[in-house]
């Protein structure tokens, strides 16, 4: 077999790595056509998937612009041809008039149950990697083992016996053992099923960047005389900046992604935009235009951070998923 | 306006307590003798998360269980019956068959996009906007998958969907796979004259795993190509000297080394897709055969109020991911001996 080189790519490849690029050079001979070739199918299948992953959603971009009567009777490709722009299907759904649908209300709900649920969960777990890290206790190997265990415990498990929990407090025989603080509908209690259900994530992603943080930094600040509260405040806390970032994005989509948690706790006034959008779809299913802009509303913040933060985003689905 | 200010004073008097209430412990924990104090120290640390885990996690899904023993009422213990129903009922024996499609089908054809894109835009001119592309479904909700999809999939009265557009474009295409233009393609389970058996997953029900596979594909295509920009240089350049093609080197160098890679890949999506809800909740609901496992507990518990049926498919999820977890530990660990020898 002749030598099929290879590297040749180095006129059509991009490499983007200093290292690649010396690699590919002493191989590329006169046979760059061979592997422009080899890799031409190659190209196709990824343009004609980059086509059909966008299209769908293109699609409801360009008919959340297009007025009730175009949308309904005339697909949104024919837009190109006839263009017409209106945001009057976003004036309707973000107006708070009687019978629109107050998008603007649900998003801003979407807000207070996300922020603080990141900032929580991400907080709390940050602490226990510490304790799992750098600090001597009985159990310690056997409960973070327990925690990773939890990993597996799907959410479905858990709601209604929290919903019961909320709604009727938890007794045994006639010792309340915790009140009954009625929080279904309030943002309490979606804040705290967030958390509790992100927390083996949380404390997986942070614990394994935590322990690998270099030992004589930490040991340094114990000779000096600082206890674990300094160490973590003055220490952990900075040199955990970016992990906190990619661990706070990915909850971030996360829960504002979420609809389960939401339908069984949020109520119908603290709804994320999430319920708002499945509801509209599900009650007023032949608005079609409205449903269009209610879902732009609602995927225009994910897109955005996604766009702005792509770099610690992925990063944190790395780390998530390497070791997983 | 009220609300959010409502909640930026309960968020901060939340965590103000917390703070000051683990402060108060730490330094109570300072007092104790001190071969205890790095001991409660640690606890101290641990406190939130563990009771957090406890009351809202760990402490739920024990009693889920209990209750998936229970009758509907949660009242008579009735040992494995309610699990027992899930298996003789046909539509909840749907569902399941149901989730297991979704499992395979989504799992497979997610897995073999991520590759395709990760393999072949390596390098590629554009491969960041290819990647992006394959991922700005995935940080959209799923709800608001399913509703970019309805505009796909939707029939009459919308005359404008996207599907029935390209099928009544080809000619000769029978109505019953959508020649007409006319079909709703969520509600009608059969497909080209063929009609599935009661409890087998109907053509619908392939259509929402499509739109599973739109949403997840980008996760796997970043992971994917992470891993095979970690693939050693050294080892694809040796293989190309011996002659091997692209192609070869692909398969018989990059996947074995990204075997492990690969395996959590789908076993994360296995995952997804045995937990699938939102998709089928935005869009049919679970109604024309369509309904997961987990489609199914919702309705069960929320809608119909059955507590001891709804706890039997919610365990029945925890059942299923059990083995994909095991299998996902081995197959990881096998990955990890080949990497060593």
């Amino acid at each position: 077999m002749s030598i099929t080189p290879s590297g040749a790519a180095l006129g059509n490849k991009q490499l983007t790595s200093e290292a690649k690029r010396r690699r590919r050079k002493p191989l590329s001979t006169g046979e760059a056509t061979s592997r422009s070739l080899s890799s031409r199918p190659g190209r196709i299948i990824v343009y004609c998937l980059m086509f059909i992953w966008t299209v769908p959603t293109f699609g409801i971009l360009v008919s959340s612009f297009r007025p009730e009567i175009d949308v309904k009777t005339s697909g949104w490709w024919t837009w190109f041809t006839d263009p017409s722009v209106t945001f009057e299907n976003y004036r309707r759904v973000l107006s708070s008039a009687p019978g629109d649908d107050n998008m603007a209300k649900f998003f801003m709900n979407s807000l207070i149950i996300t922020i603080p649920s990141v900032i929580l969960s991400v907080g709390i777990a940050l602490l226990a990697s510490y304790a799992f890290s750098w600090m001597k206790f009985k159990g310690r190997d056997w409960l973070f083992v327990a925690v990773v265990a939890l990993l597996m415990v799907p959410l479905q498990m858990a709601l209604v016996p929290l919903l019961q929990l909320f709604t009727g407090g938890a007794h045994i025989g006639s010792v309340t053992i915790f009140p009954d603080l009625n929080l279904t509908g309030t943002y309490v209690g979606v804040w705290i099923a967030h958390v509790a259900f992100g927390l083996p994530f949380c404390i997986f992603i942070l614990k394994n960047f935590v322990s690998a943080l270099p030992k004589e930094l930490i040991e340094a600040a114990r000779v000096d005389g600082a206890g674990h509260a300094t160490t973590f405040v003055r220490l952990i806390v900075p040199l955990s900046v970016p992990a906190i970032a990619s661990l706070g994005i990915f909850q971030f989509m996360w829960i504002w992604n979420d609809y389960l948690i939401a339908l069984i706790f949020a109520g119908r006034e603290k709804a994320p935009v999430t319920m708002k959008l499945a509801q509209v779809a599900g009650e007023r299913g032949n608005a079609w235009h409205l449903l269009t802009a209610a879902g732009m509303v609602s995927m225009i913040l994910p897109i955005c951070v996604f766009f702005a933060l792509q770099r610690y985003f992925v990063r944190g689905l790395l780390a998530g998923a390497v070791k997983g | 306006m009220g609300d959010l200010i409502w909640a930026l004073i309960t968020v901060t008097l939340a965590i103000g307590g917390l703070l000051a209430v683990l402060g108060g412990l730490y330094w109570l924990s300072g007092r104790l003798p001190k071969k205890w104090q790095e001991g409660a120290r640690s606890w101290v640390f641990l406190l939130p998360a563990m009771v957090a885990m406890i009351v809202g996690l760990l402490v739920p899904a024990i009693r889920t269980i209990y209750l998936s023993l229970l009758d509907d009422n949660g009242k008579d213990f009735v040992g494995l019956s309610n699990f027992k129903t899930v298996f003789t009922t046909t539509g909840t024996r749907l569902t399941v068959f149901n989730s297991m499609t979704w499992v395979f089908v989504g799992t497979i054809f997610t897995t073999i996009v991520g590759l395709s894109v990760a393999r072949f835009a390596d390098g590629m001119r554009g491969e960041k906007a290819a990647k992006s592309a394959i991922f700005i479904p995935g940080a959209i909700s799923l709800v608001g998958a399913g509703i970019i999809w309805k505009f796909v999939y939707d029939g009459p009265p919308f005359e404008v969907g996207l599907l029935n557009s390209i099928t009544k474009s080809i000619p000769g295409l029978p109505a019953s796979m959508g020649g007409d233009g006319d079909r709703i393609w969520l509600l009608e389970r059969g497909f080209g004259g063929a009609e599935p058996p009661a409890t087998a997953p109907g053509f619908n029900t392939f259509l929402l795993i499509v739109i599973f596979i739109w949403a997840s594909a980008g996760f796997a295509t970043v992971i994917f190509s992470a891993a095979i920009k970690g693939v050693p240089d050294s080892l694809i350049e040796a293989a190309k000297v011996d002659g091997a093609t692209d192609r070869q080197a692909f398969y018989k160098v990059t996947l074995p080394y990204i075997r492990a890679t690969i395996v959590t890949v789908a076993t994360t999506i296995t995952i997804g897709g045995l937990k699938a809800f939102d998709i089928v909740a935005a869009t049919t609901g679970g109604r024309f055969g369509t309904s997961t496992i987990a489609n199914e507990f919702y309705v069960t518990k929320f809608v119909q109020g059955r507590g001891g049926l709804g706890s039997a498919l919610a365990v029945m999820i925890f059942i299923l991911v059990i083995p994909v977890v095991v299998m996902n530990r081995q197959a990881q660990k096998r990955a990890e001996e080949m990497m060593g020898a």
